[in-house]
């Protein structure tokens, strides 16, 4: 009986919790237009999504700005965990701390604040802006899952290459990217989902005629009912799920494998 | 034999604050086995570190066959290390961490297989080519992380540590292997080590560090028969050290009693340090030695019997293949040659 009370708990809260998404995902395949009553199955909304220029224009715009930002903020993310773990204990946890408050600031600060910066430089609003704004936020996550790997290295490695006559380099190349390759696709990974999932910092930051899938779906909904709305949501929770889903299998693996180390170490 | 290959003149390093080496002049003949003994921190480490190219010396200069190579990058050195942890490349097996050095010199494939298949035979891992390095023992991992040093056919190769993470008897016939090694490839070896055993068994010349301060150098027998200070005298194997006054040259009183010694030149009536292998004190019976005393405890060491003697004045540690019964009064008879005299905290003389 207790034993089915916790799982009856358990059950209560992902209802509560996933309630809302499946009642999205549901009503995505119903043909009536109406909120209220189902009349029957259909995929007519999707076959619409696909066909409004809008829409259209708003996820090559997602797409392009989530592959760019997660590919700039990989190199400089990566970069710059490189420079912090070379750094005296005191400056480092300094600089892990200010890296890592932008990750806690709430997102209506960063997208307000980098939108007095722009305004404050003269810079148009558009493609260029949003841009910039994705590399910000998602920069500290990259340094955020690179830094665990960088910890991991074994001091020596990197002279050991010295000493076989590898230039510093060749030494990054061959011994040290290799080793943290892990870190860096998972932050890539996050970084391109993180671009994805985003509204609230892109809402301030884009100008006219740029918006991307959540802006795009933000406005529409403003517009009144359109079912469409919900056949666009189901295709963004599903992708960011997926992405999501990768990224903690190749953390968990992670760990997994830091543990089986130190236990042969011990 | 005579030649100096790499020569260290008037180094010291600071770090920070903390002064890790001072004053250190020293030279490597080629083909030698030399080896830096000391206690951790001594700066034994910084010594290779600065050989090697990681550190730079803070004044100083670093000679190798007569040329200042202070400031050039580990990567243009004809030095090779093998460090403490191995430091392989988790990454790649075997033969690519073998290979790693010839594969930068863009040497022919077909030359890079050759080579590394007769070093990995030289190390006793030959077909292990493919295997990870994870599926390694620590043996094996150390023997790779030696064939990986030596394949670039180094000048001097420098070994921090190397068999400090393995169990006693690997460790043993390690020493072996690694002195066969040398003898064979007619390289120079520096060898760090904190074991005063490994280094005698090992060493052409050993190098006695403490403090950053080398405190004797010398061959083993030289360091281990003639200490030439207290520190060296209790870390290279165990000492009775006991204060004493030298009377005259060839004369030295302690424990009660005046013994004949071989020392000079400490002038008349100073006091002194005393020191005494325990292996040099004789035991006899009752009423015939130099020296009285009751046996306190034996303990059995493998070869000898290590047993603790008090006499009036001081707790002698003898050893000894034959045992005497705790309690027992006995006599203790020590040799001239084997009263190792230095003045007190500092030197002996020559």
């Amino acid at each position: 009986m207790k034993k089915f009370l916790k799982r009856f708990y358990v059950f209560l809260i992902f209802l509560f919790l996933y309630a809302p998404i499946f009642v999205l995902i549901a009503y995505s395949f119903n043909s009536s237009r109406s909120r209220g009553a189902w009349g029957g199955f259909t995929l007519k909304w999707y076959r619409e999504l696909f066909m409004d220029r809008e829409i259209l224009s708003a996820l090559k715009y997602t797409i392009i700005i989530a592959v760019l930002s997660a590919v700039i903020s990989t190199i400089l993310g990566t970069a710059a965990a490189i420079g912090i773990s070379q750094m005296r204990k005191f400056p480092r946890n300094i600089v892990m701390n200010i890296s890592y408050l932008p990750v806690l600031n709430p997102d209506i600060i960063t997208g307000v604040s980098l939108m007095i910066l722009f305004i404050f430089a003269n810079i148009k609003f558009g493609f260029k802006t949003m841009l910039i704004a994705h590399i910000t936020f998602n920069t500290p996550y990259v340094i955020l899952s690179v830094m665990p790997k960088l910890k991991q290295l074994d001091t020596h490695v990197y002279e050991a290459a010295l000493d076989l006559g590898a230039t510093p380099w060749y030494a990054f190349w061959k011994v040290i990217l290799p080793q943290i390759m892990p870190g860096i696709v998972t932050g890539c990974l996050l970084a391109f989902t993180l671009s994805i999932d985003d509204f609230v910092i892109s809402f301030f930051t884009t100008g006219v005629g740029v918006s991307n899938l959540s802006i795009a779906v933000f406005s529409m909904a403003r517009r009144g009912v359109n079912p469409k709305i919900n056949a666009l949501s189901t295709l963004m929770f599903l992708s960011v799920l997926i992405l999501l889903i990768i990224v903690n299998v190749r953390m968990s693996r992670d760990i997994k494998a830091k543990k089986q180390k130190e236990a042969t170490l011990v | 034999m005579d030649e100096k290959l790499l020569e260290l003149v008037d180094i010291s390093k600071t770090f920070d604050t903390t002064e890790a080496l001072r004053d250190i002049n020293l030279y490597i003949r080629r083909n030698e086995f030399v080896t830096l003994l000391g206690p951790s921190g001594c700066g034994k480490t910084t010594i290779l570190r600065i050989i090697g190219g990681f550190e730079q010396p803070t004044t100083g200069r670093v000679l190798f066959e007569g040329k200042d190579i202070a400031s050039l990058p580990p990567y243009k050195r004809r030095v090779n290390t093998v460090f403490q942890r191995y430091a392989l490349f988790p990454h790649m097996n075997v033969f690519e961490n073998v290979a790693f050095g010839l594969a930068i010199k863009k040497i022919d494939p077909r030359t890079i297989e050759r080579k590394v298949a007769s070093i990995l035979e030289l190390v006793n891992l030959a077909n292990y080519g493919e295997r990870s390095i994870e599926s390694l023992s620590g043996g094996q991992q150390q023997r790779v992380a030696i064939a990986r040093a030596l394949i670039n056919e180094p000048e001097v190769l420098l070994l921090d540590e190397p068999l400090a993470a393995l169990d006693l008897k690997l460790r043993k016939g390690m020493q072996i292997e690694l002195k066969k090694m040398q003898q064979k490839l007619g390289i120079t070896f520096v060898y760090v080590t904190h074991d005063q055993e490994e280094a005698l068994t090992m060493s052409d010349t050993v190098v006695v560090m403490n403090d950053g301060v080398i405190q004797q150098m010398g061959t083993p027998e030289d360091i281990y028969n003639e200490p030439k200070n207290i520190f060296v005298a209790d870390f290279i194997g165990e000492s009775n050290i006991i204060d004493g006054i030298m009377i005259r040259d060839y004369l030295v009183e302690f424990s009660g009693r005046k013994f004949e010694c071989v020392d000079t030149g400490f002038g008349e009536n100073r006091y002194v340090d005393v020191v005494i292998r325990p292996e040099d004190i004789k035991i006899v019976k009752e009423g015939e030695g130099m020296l009285t005393g009751q046996v306190k405890s034996v303990i059995f060491k493998g070869v000898h019997y290590e047993m603790l003697v008090e006499s009036q004045d001081y707790t002698w540690k003898i050893h000894n293949t034959l045992m005497e019964p705790i309690g027992k009064k006995v006599g203790l008879n020590i040799l001239p040659d084997d009263i190792h005299i230095m003045t007190k905290g500092g030197e002996a003389h020559e």
